[in-house]
């Protein structure tokens, strides 16, 4: 099969040195396995994520993501944007979805992006990693692939807000998405479709802002994959990943709880049962080490 | 008089009609039934002072001071759980930012509300080089309050720190500035022009 190209927006979480750099690591070597290659938006920005708002108005943020595609038109025009990040893919989506619909939003978007001598037309597709996963590759294709199936693991599926809503992912109900479950099947774990908290918020910023909130929520997210005798928790928002997994020890000090839960993204579960090493595939970014998948890794 | 009685009396003491022409998808907010729905959605809504179907029934009952002045909008996680629930459609989560950051913009939100204080340092630190830096950002977040809570906050969070220094997630060296946007300067251009175009186009509805 030819190789696919994507026009790629990283954000800022996934550069060198960021919070989810180990997602971008297990993301390349997710798509060399699969011969996606990945160009750059060059010059990329921020997208203003969740919590832009209280100094940003609703054009700042929409000429944000207006930058983002008006950049990507020029360099690569032929190809989708695709987004690893949750709030990337949202609010660049949504910013199209609001460009097109709205004929004065995009003639006022423009006038702001000529003060850099840029202009958009928002034609490009934005999709989220996840979606290139289920609609260009599909779960048949994507199986076929594995070298070394993802035995014995049982994997919560924690879906999270902001890849479900409001747009979802492949069709599928806001309340009880499936695919992260028929992810983890396909790689030869077992899933967990009860998983009753998969798509309750973590507290997005506000794990910042508000922490006892959030963690509260947080806990909730924990104890339900405890509760059905999960060994770790997969996700595909880099917010998700990190709230879930680094106030572990804080949540522990405040509810009396022993929570040692590994939290993984899909692109790490993917490039182990690609048999590729532990390394190459993030693990070395778990502040919750996910000794299982590293033993698969290492065999 | 301040810029929120000088807003106020430009829409003649009518609050839906200043929320329609200044807030995000205010025009959306008449079409609220009062299901509470949304409120029930809500991950934090025990913690609203007044729930989103309360601010909808405020706003056109022009309860003006209650509706800025609350930390309610600040509560929203951007969820999308009420938009994707709510029967009429409404675009809650981007009216409540829109709220928020109206009465931000007017400085009638609650000074000490934390989430406004936090997404104010998220777009400073934003808009500096066009990329968060988070280093920057978590330790202003720290010492949001003052240097003596900042140590203590800091000393609370050591282990989450090091957890992520150790995993390669976090870099001190981006104390030193780290990269960002190479036309930065592009970026505000375009920044300060789309705020220019949105504050005139308030001023236009107004007149």
């Amino acid at each position: 099969m030819a190789r696919k190209e994507y026009s790629f927006y990283p954000g800022c979480s996934s550069r060198k040195g960021a919070s989810a750099s180990n997602y971008r690591v297990s993301v390349e070597t997710m798509c060399e396995e699969l011969d996606v290659q990945l160009n750059d938006i060059p010059d990329w920005n921020c997208c203003g994520a969740s919590i832009g708002y209280a100094a940003g108005g609703e054009l700042p943020r929409l000429a944000l993501s207006a930058r983002n595609m008006a950049l990507s038109e020029q360099a690569h025009p032929d190809q989708d944007i695709v987004a690893t990040c949750a709030a990337c893919w949202l609010s660049t989506r949504g910013t199209r979805d609001r460009l097109l619909e709205d004929g004065d939003l995009m003639q006022e978007t423009n006038q702001a992006l000529a003060a850099a001598g840029l202009k958009v037309e928002a034609k490009q597709k934005v999709r989220h990693m996840v979606e290139v996963l289920i609609e260009d590759f599909g779960y048949e294709d994507l199986g076929n692939r594995v070298k070394k199936p993802l035995n014995g693991v049982r994997i919560a599926g924690y879906v999270g807000c902001q890849t479900n809503r409001p747009f979802g992912i492949d069709g599928e109900s806001f309340e009880n998405p499936v695919y992260l479950d028929k992810l983890v099947e396909t790689l030869g774990a077992e899933s967990v479709p009860r998983y009753e908290k998969k798509v309750q918020c973590c507290g997005g910023a506000l794990a910042f802002s508000e922490p006892e909130k959030s963690q509260a929520l947080i806990k909730e997210i924990l104890e339900a994959a405890y509760d059905h005798d999960a060994h770790m928790i997969v996700t595909p928002c880099p917010v998700c990943q990190m709230n879930v997994e680094i106030y572990q020890g804080h949540i522990n000090q405040q509810y009396g709880t022993k929570f040692q839960m590994p939290v993984v993204y899909y692109s790490t579960l993917i490039s182990v049962a690609y048999g590729r090493s532990a390394k190459a595939s993030g693990l070395n970014g778990q502040v919750v080490r996910a000794k299982q998948l590293e033993r698969i890794a290492d065999q | 008089m301040t810029m929120s009685e000088a807003a106020a009396r430009s829409y003649r003491g009518n609050f839906l009609k200043e929320v329609e022409a200044n807030v995000e998808e205010g025009d959306w907010v008449k079409m609220c039934m009062q299901c509470g729905v949304c409120s029930g959605s809500c991950p934090l809504g025990p913690y609203w002072d007044y729930p989103p179907h309360e601010i909808f029934m405020m706003i056109r009952a022009n309860k003006r001071d209650e509706v800025l002045g609350s930390s309610s909008m600040w509560m929203c996680t951007s969820c999308y759980n009420c938009v994707v629930r709510c029967p009429r459609g409404l675009p809650i989560t981007h009216i409540m930012h829109g709220l928020a950051h109206y009465a931000d913009r007017l400085d009638i939100a609650p000074a000490d509300q934390p989430t406004r204080k936090f997404a104010k340092m998220f777009w400073k630190n934003l808009t500096r080089t066009g990329r968060v830096n988070e280093l920057r950002l978590g330790l202003a977040l720290y010492f949001m309050n003052g240097m003596g809570e900042g140590l203590k906050t800091s000393i609370k969070m050591k282990d989450v720190g090091l957890g992520m220094v150790k995993t390669k997630r976090m870099n001190p060296v981006e104390m030193m500035g780290g990269r960002g946007c190479e036309d930065a300067e592009g970026l505000r251009a375009i920044l300060d022009k789309a705020r220019e175009i949105e504050l005139a186009k308030a001023e236009k509805f107004q007149a």
